[in-house]
């Protein structure tokens, strides 16, 4: 242990700053104690008290600096050193200007006046009350958080409503307004389709799809999944519809959404029949095929739905790459598939996807599972294993809670891949990835070695299996689409063109036998 | 406004959550104002429902008008320093055997090592015991009446113990006619309110009640007109006080003020030497009056009905205690909390007590920690830079109702000292008010070993939401 002792004379330094310096210059290295201060009567007998005498501190006036450090032998040139600097005060004020946070929306409104929509993300219990403020301030709303009840979406949607406003949500996953992506979504051109959407991974399906016909969106307006329920009743999607009937910039309009509650059907192909645009209406699922209105086309898929919006924009058909199915490509994996497989597993991130593709897979199957089935009988929760087709939406309430989205975290979805593949009867794995704002950087990336295992597995039991990928996004994502395809192609899996695609060929793969 | 009008501006959103959604914008060459929120109340659905029965709309117009009275009499109050009496003779319900406490209500063998250790000082010191064992025993007999300075239309520093023949600053409104006391400051730092005892604190506190306390009386009996306090503390932000923790320039201006009537009583010149020397021996001595000053104004603002201001904020070393306007004499307490901050050579945080005085008064008026911004000189307190100090005293007008004209902060261009803190903002921002203050060593017996920020318990506030919620969300 090594005592140093400088006296400086004629140094001064106020008594807060020599308490702050004191407390960093004790935490320097091998400093077992650090004594800063003027050489008052009191600080003397405060080191007098912890027993450092000296005549150099006796014979020190009030006037000078004293400065005490007792340290490690080997140490006491480095403390000196970094005590030194401490005295010297070298600032460390090169943070420079911090970026202003506002603590409450009051505050922020006040400050920044012209903000016109509020990006609510924050947990469900406290986005309603957030919301209301929002509104009653004269902001656009999107709501992205879950969990917000019936009954405050109705009464934000009034409100909305009756001051013109968007409440786009709760639990809206996407929107594109004035060409700018909110939450997830996919950067396309700009165009003039407008996208009413109850479901966000089908209209950002639908919107990439446009993207793909060589079409663009105006707006993208979301409403959140149960806008269009007995209860809601279509609020945020009917005056979606209006405000693009009234859009110069719109000059055809698509509504995409699960069945909607049948009166509030009636209620918006009532009003969407009104606007005298074209119109085209993806109810996914639903059996209706007549709108009742001439300028309302009714599709059955995210695919035909973009297809015929673009076209009604007046593009010629015959120009257009359509993406027709690959019928050899079907025969060729039928012809891969051992006689047992006769199973498709569908693992999805987008709630839609997992939708489109499971109603394929009804139209020519009775066993289909799901987490999001309708038929109560062929339910299957998130810890149940798969049992013949299974068709899992990753992103639903059962498998996200507690956990984040597999859009951001696909780590559930690895495992379930590699667990999939130790069925004997599964000839397909159907999977999507999903590209843009909000999504994970390199979903495909993070997937390979899952893919690589999966197959791995199947073929020491003898087995092709075969791996379906849809990526949804475009060359405009980061990262763009063409790599992600790559990456799947030079690992073994399928591409599908579309949603529609993905569904219609994870049916047809293992539709042999059957037909 | 239009949803069609916002198809035709530019967007400028608000993120409200989610990084990365802002980090998203961003790159999409549309920056979105970024929030710092925490969930109002800390995310208990009892206290948010408390809230929002408080913002139903026809009681946001009551309490605004409530609190702006409120707040009113806060800024239109002018306490005046009249003179100085001992406690007994001049405080309310003052006996010999009283003692008076800084903080909420406590029972002796709930104190803190601080505060016990400043009761048994006092009792020496006025006689009651012969000793400090003795002091102890008597202390826990129940024959001792204890009670907040608070409740006595007084405040204390640090244990704010006060006895009956010490001296007290009697200070009138004089705009709204409350007096409030305070007792002097003994300097720094081995002194008898930050619990030591030994003999050289009796012996100070004899010296005070036999010459310190008689002077400065007699000063104030030869000055007719009484002191302008609000005038001088205004001065003295001026000067880069924040009036808690820097007190330089304050304590020459009252000293300044003081001496010519000192000069011309009748002690003798030893006796006034004694004193000019003891004043200069700490910028301390005109912290209590600077506390009294602001109880003076806070007590005009207490007990009007449905005002969600706070009224008072102080700390007995075990709890911390608020009042509020609406609510009138009830206590809302919640642990105190630990001290931050630079310590004396030689102590660690480990050596410290828990926050504790009445001289959070200062910041419910707006100075002390609100008025960071005018005190750059004492930043590394808060451990941070010139710029942050500044952040702090502008954070503060987000849980406050108005801006007081008459004590500025010329480095904010002039903005008057954030005031009348509103415990819906509190609980709505989450933000709790800044407090700067002296650190007491945990033990009896020794003194102040730091100085730091602390912030209330967040309990205090929830305890007082519910309770408005009761009163004014009842009508």
């Amino acid at each position: 242990m090594t005592r140093h002792i400088d006296i400086r004379k004629n140094t001064y330094l106020d008594s807060v700053s020599l308490m702050s310096m004191s407390t960093k210059a004790n935490a320097v290295e091998g400093v077992t104690q650090a004594l800063l201060g003027m050489a008052t009567p009191m600080n003397k007998e405060v080191l007098a008290n912890v027993g450092v005498q000296d005549p150099a501190i006796d014979a020190a006036k009030p006037s000078d600096l004293m400065i005490v450090i007792d340290a490690a032998d080997d140490l006491v040139e480095d403390a000196i050193r970094s005590v030194n600097d401490i005295l010297a005060r070298k600032s460390s004020s090169a943070a420079g200007e911090a970026e202003i946070r506002y603590r409450t929306l009051d505050g922020a409104f006040e400050e920044v006046p012209d903000s016109n929509l509020v990006l609510i993300s924050v947990n469900g219990a406290f986005a309603a009350r957030e919301a209301r403020k929002a509104l009653v301030a004269g902001k656009h709303v999107m709501i992205f958080s879950d969990n917000v009840s019936v009954d405050d979406e109705i009464e934000l949607k009034n409100l909305a409503h009756d001051n013109g406003l968007l409440l786009m949500g709760p639990d809206c996953g996407t929107a594109i307004i004035n060409g700018t992506g909110l939450a997830f979504a996919n950067a396309v051109r700009r165009g003039s389709i407008g996208i009413v959407g109850a479901s966000g991974t089908g209209s950002q399906e639908i919107s990439v799809r446009v993207h793909d016909f060589g079409g663009g969106v105006s707006q993208l307006i979301g409403t959140g999944g149960r806008d269009l329920s007995a209860e809601v009743g279509g609020r945020m999607m009917i005056d979606g519809i209006e405000a693009l009937a009234a859009d110069p910039a719109t000059e055809v309009i698509v509504v995409v959404s699960k069945p909607p509650a049948e009166e509030v059907a009636d209620k918006v192909l009532g009003v969407l029949g009104a606007t005298g645009k074209p119109v085209v209406v993806c109810f996914l699922g639903s059996s209706r095929t007549e709108s009742g209105y001439p300028n309302v086309q009714l599709v059955s898929g995210t695919k035909p739905a973009a297809l015929a919006a673009v076209l009604a924009t007046g593009v010629d058909e015959s120009t257009l790459d359509l993406h027709a199915l690959n019928i050899p490509l079907i025969e060729e994996v039928r012809g891969k598939l051992a006689p047992e497989q006769k199973y498709v597993r569908g693992l999805f991130c987008g709630g839609t996807l997992c939708d489109e593709a499971m109603f394929a897979a009804l139209a020519t199957f009775d066993n289909v599972y799901s987490n999001i089935q309708k038929d109560p009988a062929y339910v299957l929760g998130a810890t149940a294993p798969s049992r013949e087709h299974t068709f899992l939406d990753m992103g639903d309430d059962d498998f996200t809670d507690g956990r984040p989205h597999p859009m951001i975290d696909p780590s559930l979805r690895l495992q379930r891949l590699v667990q999939e593949a130790d069925d004997p009867e599964v000839g397909v794995i159907a999977m999507d990835f999903i590209l843009g704002f909000g999504a994970h950087e390199d979903p495909v990336g993070v997937t390979i070695p899952a893919i690589e295992e999966a197959k791995a597995k199947a073929a020491a039991r003898g087995q092709h299996l075969e791996i379906l990928g849809y990526v949804l996004g475009t060359d405009l994502d980061t990262p763009a689409i063409a790599g992600q395809v790559a990456q799947l192609e030079a690992a073994g899996v399928t591409i599908a063109s579309s949603s529609t695609n993905l569904g219609l060929l994870a049916r047809e793969f293992v539709a042999k036998g059957d037909n | 406004m239009s949803i069609n009008s916002l198809f035709s501006t530019d967007l400028k959103p608000v993120n409200l959550g989610l990084d990365m959604f802002a980090e998203d914008l961003t790159a999409q060459g549309v920056a979105p104002v970024r929030m710092d929120w925490t969930p109002p109340g800390g995310g208990d659905p009892e206290i948010i429902a408390a809230l929002g029965r408080l913002e139903r709309p026809e009681l946001v117009e009551k309490i605004a008008a409530a609190n702006e009275e409120a707040v009113g009499r806060v800024l239109a109050a002018q306490p005046f320093l009249e003179g100085f009496g001992q406690a007994i003779d001049t405080v309310p319900g003052m006996t010999k055997t009283t003692i008076l406490h800084a903080g909420p209500p406590i029972t002796w063998e709930r104190m803190s090592g601080p505060m016990k250790g400043a009761v048994t000082g006092a009792l020496v010191f006025e006689g009651l015991a012969k000793d400090l064992d003795e002091a102890g025993e008597l202390a826990a007999s129940g024959d001792i009446t204890f009670s907040p300075c608070h409740e006595h239309q007084s405040v204390g520093s640090m244990a704010g113990v006060t006895s009956a023949s010490m001296w007290v600053h009697k200070v009138t409104n004089r705009t709204h006619g409350n007096v409030a006391f305070t007792n002097l400051s003994e300097q720094l730092s081995k002194i008898l309110r930050f619990g030591a005892n030994d003999q050289s604190v009796i012996d100070r506190l004899n010296w005070m009640r036999d010459v310190f306390g008689p002077i400065l009386a007699g000063a104030m009996e030869l000055n007719e007109g009484g002191l302008d306090l609000r005038l001088l503390l205004s001065q003295a932000l001026h000067m880069g006080d924040e009036a808690h923790n820097r007190n330089v320039a304050g304590t020459t201006l009252l000293i300044q003020a003081l001496a010519p009537y000192i000069l011309e009583t009748d002690f003798t010149t030893k006796e006034k030497r004694e004193v000019f020397d003891f004043v200069a021996s700490s910028d301390y001595f005109s912290g209590p009056t600077w506390m009294v000053t602001a109880k003076a104004a806070m007590d005009a603002a207490a007990g009007i009905e449905n005002s969600t201001v706070v009224t008072a904020m102080c700390r007995n070393g075990v709890d911390f205690g608020i009042r509020v306007s609406g609510t009138g004499d009830r206590w809302f307490t919640g642990p105190a909390q630990q001290v931050v901050g630079p310590m004396f050579a030689g102590y660690t945080e480990a050596d410290s007590g828990l926050d504790m005085g009445d001289s959070a008064i200062t910041e419910t008026f707006g100075i002390g920690g609100f008025a960071m911004a005018a005190a750059p000189a004492i930043v590394a307190l808060v451990g941070g830079t010139v710029q942050e100090a500044m952040g702090y005293s502008k954070t503060m007008n987000a849980i406050t109702t108005a801006n007081n004209p008459n004590v500025t902060i010329p480095a904010l261009d002039f903005m008057g000292v954030p005031t009348g803190i509103d415990v819906r903002k509190v609980i709505e921002t989450g933000i709790l008010p800044l407090i700067n203050t002296a650190i007491a060593h945990k033990e009896p017996g020794i003194g102040m070993i730091g100085a730091g920020i602390v912030h209330p318990p967040v309990e205090a506030f929830q305890q007082a939401i519910l309770a408005l919620a009761d009163t004014i969300g009842q009508a």
